[in-house]
């Protein structure tokens, strides 16, 4: 009485891949509309391959052209000449400032979208999750030149407060002192950083724990788990590389963000010992801040910057992968 | 270890929508309950309403008792939690937990619990492997992903996960309908045995599996589209499938239903 429902078409089981290999003997019955349709596609993948390749040929190009000029070392450099020769820059300030306010922006960030993420799908009654996913939605619709402003002329003000009371608790780790100055430091930039990245981070977080088969909910519940026993069991485990991605996409984000980094950072070409004095400076506000008046070997330079945060976001997106793929076993992917 | 069952006038809802409507039944420890019934007739409701699982379904709404050794589980005060670590609960479709091992889907409900030596850890997994008829399986892969088992073993590993809690009462939901007739045939084996530990309460569609692993059968029915379901008797399983006392249990064990 139960095997009524097993004769379905045995390709229908198939997985794409499958799919693809055997297709062979349908070739001979290829309809226009597939044709079409397969021309497009493979059009369409081609083409984001060359556009990639392009980009990165363009930036390569033009970064030989500056770097074999460099009369400093390009990495360890706490300089940037480009004006006048012989030309001496390097990228040492540019990366310890993307990476720092970036790290600091996820540290912020992650463990109050997840919590926004859990609250909304596990938490919250239907009436309320509704509207606040909507204005999370929002919030990552404002432009980040509005965030920016809002940084410098809300957000810095009324940091002081905040910066003194780390000085006083935490000033003794010299990672967190403060001399005073105006708050336009790379702690700022991450707690902006922070904010802007949450939005994405809360969305992507969101739709993977809604996700989380309700099987493996109700076998967490019937084994007497509480609702946090719950998430801890079945919820966290199932979403861990989905938030993982999501927080590739946020530090994707962050590593890229310009105008608001320009807007709120002082900048120095130097490193500064505590994140609070303000100075230091991120590639991309960098690049923004002197691209406009650069000669045409200034901006080569810039261009060798850029090509160094490009290379940056493709290992952070590569070490996400490899993250994801590690346990990729364990996923709940084949369950 | 193994308690009764007194239900009483219980009444469950979705929403506004009845569900089963007027339940009494007993269900007496150490033996083998199977519900039988058409499809939407409240069985699978019935069952979850004796571990307060039908309340986490949005809207799940419950009214009456059901007392276990004489204590009211929907009684005031009673936390649902500690409900379902008394009674343990078996689905459909085999859930093992699929970002942990073997291990640990075994050991979730003990860690629940707060057992966290390694070895009582080690020796309940293992007696309860073996208490499922998987041990001999699977115990050289214990550190490999429960859901990486094939559907029969993974809904044994689950029946280990709920017994290794040792509950007082197993409810299983249709647990064989989604496995083969050989991995069909490990698991009632496996309730036989469970029976002489475990209150167990099992829903099937599979009458001939009801007539085979259970003492006792309850037959559930609905009186129309939209109606409430509502049990029409229960009775020893030899005299439901034999001689039952209302025609439409005749009707529906005989296949002359609907």
């Amino acid at each position: 009485m139960q095997t009524s429902t097993q004769h379905t078409d045995p390709a229908s089981t198939l997985t794409a891949p499958d799919r693809a290999a055997a297709r062979p003997d349908a070739r001979g019955v290829m309809r226009p509309g597939d044709r079409v349709f397969l021309g497009l596609s493979r059009g369409a993948g081609i083409l984001l391959l060359v556009i990639m390749a392009a980009i990165a040929v363009f930036l390569t190009y033009r970064a030989v052209l500056a770097i074999s000029k460099d009369d400093g070392n390009f990495l360890t450099t706490f300089e940037w000449n480009t004006g006048v020769l012989p030309a001496k820059f390097g990228i040492a300030v540019l990366a310890f400032g993307t990476l720092v306010s970036s790290v600091v922006a996820m540290a912020l960030a992650v463990p109050v979208a997840v919590g926004i993420a859990l609250f909304l799908t596990h938490y919250a009654p239907r009436r309320l999750a509704g509207p606040i996913a909507y204005v999370i939605d929002l919030l990552a619709a404002v432009p980040s030149i509005v965030y920016g402003l809002w940084g410098a002329l809300v957000l810095v003000p009324h940091l002081n407060g905040l910066y003194g009371w780390l000085d006083t608790v935490l000033g003794w780790t010299g990672v967190l002192s403060w001399q005073g100055g105006a708050p336009r430091s790379l702690l700022t930039v991450g707690i902006l950083l922070a904010i802007m990245i949450l939005p994405i981070i809360t969305n992507v977080s969101r739709e993977v724990f809604r996700q989380v088969p309700r099987m493996h909910e109700e076998a967490a519940l019937a084994l007497g788990a509480t609702r946090w026993e719950v998430v801890r069991m079945a919820v966290l485990p199932f979403g861990r590389s989905g938030v993982i991605s999501a927080s590739m996409l946020g530090l994707g984000r962050a590593l890229g963000e310009t105008m608001a980094v320009a807007t709120v950072l002082s900048p120095t070409f130097d490193i500064q010992a505590s994140l609070l004095d303000p100075g230091g400076g991120t590639f991309a506000q960098n690049i923004a801040s002197k691209f406009n008046e650069a000669t045409e070997f200034g901006q080569d330079a810039l261009i060798a910057s850029g090509l160094v945060l490009f290379v940056i976001t493709l290992l952070v997106n590569g070490a996400a992968r490899l993250i994801i793929n590690r346990r990729s076993e364990y996923s709940g992917a084949h369950a | 270890m193994s308690k009764r069952i007194d239900v009483s006038g219980l009444t469950a809802y979705y929403g506004a929508h009845k569900a089963i409507e007027d339940i009494s039944m007993t269900i007496e420890p150490r033996t083998v309950t199977a519900f039988i019934g058409p499809s939407g007739c409240g069985k699978s409701t019935f069952l979850r309403t004796l571990n307060r699982m039908h309340e986490v379904t949005p809207g799940g709404r419950v009214e009456g008792k059901v007392l276990l050794d004489g204590e009211d589980l929907y009684g005031p005060g009673v936390d649902p939690v500690a409900v379902r670590r008394q009674v343990g609960m078996v689905f459909q479709r085999p859930n093992p937990f699929p970002t942990m091992s073997v291990f640990d889907n075994v050991a979730a409900g003990l860690r629940l619990n707060g057992v966290r030596k390694k070895s009582d850890l080690s020796d309940i997994v293992e007696k309860s492997l073996k208490g499922a008829n998987l041990w001999n399986e699977v115990k050289d892969r214990l550190d490999k992903p429960g859901a990486g088992l094939s559907g029969g073993q993974q809904q044994r590993l689950c029946i280990a996960r709920a017994i290794a809690v040792e509950p007082e009462v197993l409810l299983m939901d249709e647990p064989c309908s989604a496995l083969d007739p050989i991995s069909t045939l490990a698991v009632e084996d496996l309730i036989g045995e469970l029976k002489e530990r475990f209150t167990i309460v099992i829903v099937t569609h599979n009458m001939q599996q009801a007539a085979r692993v259970s003492d006792r059968t309850a037959f559930f029915n609905l009186a129309g589209v939209g109606r409430p379901g509502r049990l029409i008797e229960i009775d020893d399983t030899e005299r439901i499938f034999s001689n039952p006392s209302v025609q439409a249990t005749e009707d529906y064990i005989s296949g002359r239903f609907g």
